[in-house]
């Protein structure tokens, strides 16, 4: 059987390999995938947490995960607008230069 | 070692690995490839983790619509990145510096917690977690208020993709 531990940890690798995409690409479509990373080592957190909880009748984990899929394809479909509609008037997907909001 | 044990390391080190090739690949198109194996992966995890109904949601609503949108997105986006100098930031070293410090802190935080080392209970045979995972999200009860406001989430952003992403002429 496989302890949570490896479940935990694995999930923590991910979001870490998830925060460097985020914070050190350039393009902001690969922003958006590292984003993707982060919120599926999420729902494997709450899946782990599901199984090895005191009952596995109780359904909270996997409905949690639901709702975050939910949440994550509405992320995406709007971040992925934004990036095409930018894109659209300044010809660039290079997060340093979308700077028209910036005072 | 038993065979899960196995399963579970070979499935979280491809994983892994793919995810790592999705944050540093120098063609995006190559960087949405790689999330759909990492992706597909998560699946397999879920599988494992006796959660068949997630499992089935990743591959349809992750691999089947998230992924095949970045590929479309990369595709209206393109001009070349490779050309316009490095993929990185010049920071980039500072978010490794983050990741990797992030990573050892929860790695830490959970060494000194007491259910690190839990095992699963033993899956009841006559329980079909899928109508149960249906009753809960239906039933008022249960969480059918968070189900709909999650419902009218999504109708909101998809309405609102289509306003900031249509072109007006």
């Amino acid at each position: 059987m496989v302890p949570l531990s490896w479940y935990l940890i694995f999930a923590a690798a991910l979001f870490s390999i998830g925060l460097f995409g985020v914070l050190s690409r350039r393009n902001a479509v690969a922003i958006l995938l590292g984003i993707e990373l982060m919120l599926n080592s999420v729902n494997i957190n709450l899946a782990a947490f599901w199984r090895y909880g005191k009952d596995v009748t109780v359904m909270t984990g996997q409905v949690f995960a639901i709702i975050v899929f939910a949440v994550a394809a509405a992320e995406v479909a709007v971040g992925l607008a934004l990036v095409i509609s930018v894109y659209r008037r300044r010809n660039t997907v290079v997060a340093d230069e979308i700077n028209m909001m910036k005072w | 070692m038993t065979g899960e044990q196995i399963t579970f390391l070979a499935v979280a080190l491809f994983t892994l690995g793919s995810g790592f090739m999705v944050v540093t690949s120098g063609n995006l198109v190559h960087a949405a490839l790689w999330l759909v194996s990492t992706l597909f992966g998560v699946a397999v995890t879920y599988a494992v983790l006796d959660a068949s109904f997630l499992a089935v949601v990743q591959v349809v609503v992750y691999i089947g619509a998230i992924a095949i949108l970045f590929i479309f997105a990369v595709m209206l986006t393109r001009k070349d990145m490779r050309d316009q100098g490095p993929q990185m930031n010049k920071n980039w070293w500072f978010g490794a510096l983050l990741a990797v410090l992030t990573f050892a802190g929860l790695f830490f935080l959970l060494q000194g917690w007491d259910g690190m080392s839990r095992t699963a209970a033993v899956y009841p045979s006559n329980f079909d977690a899928v109508s149960e995972l249906g009753n809960a999200l239906t039933s008022p009860a249960g969480y059918v208020l968070p189900f709909e406001v999650a419902s009218v989430l999504l109708v909101a952003a998809l309405v609102g993709a289509v306003y900031v992403a249509f072109n007006r002429k």
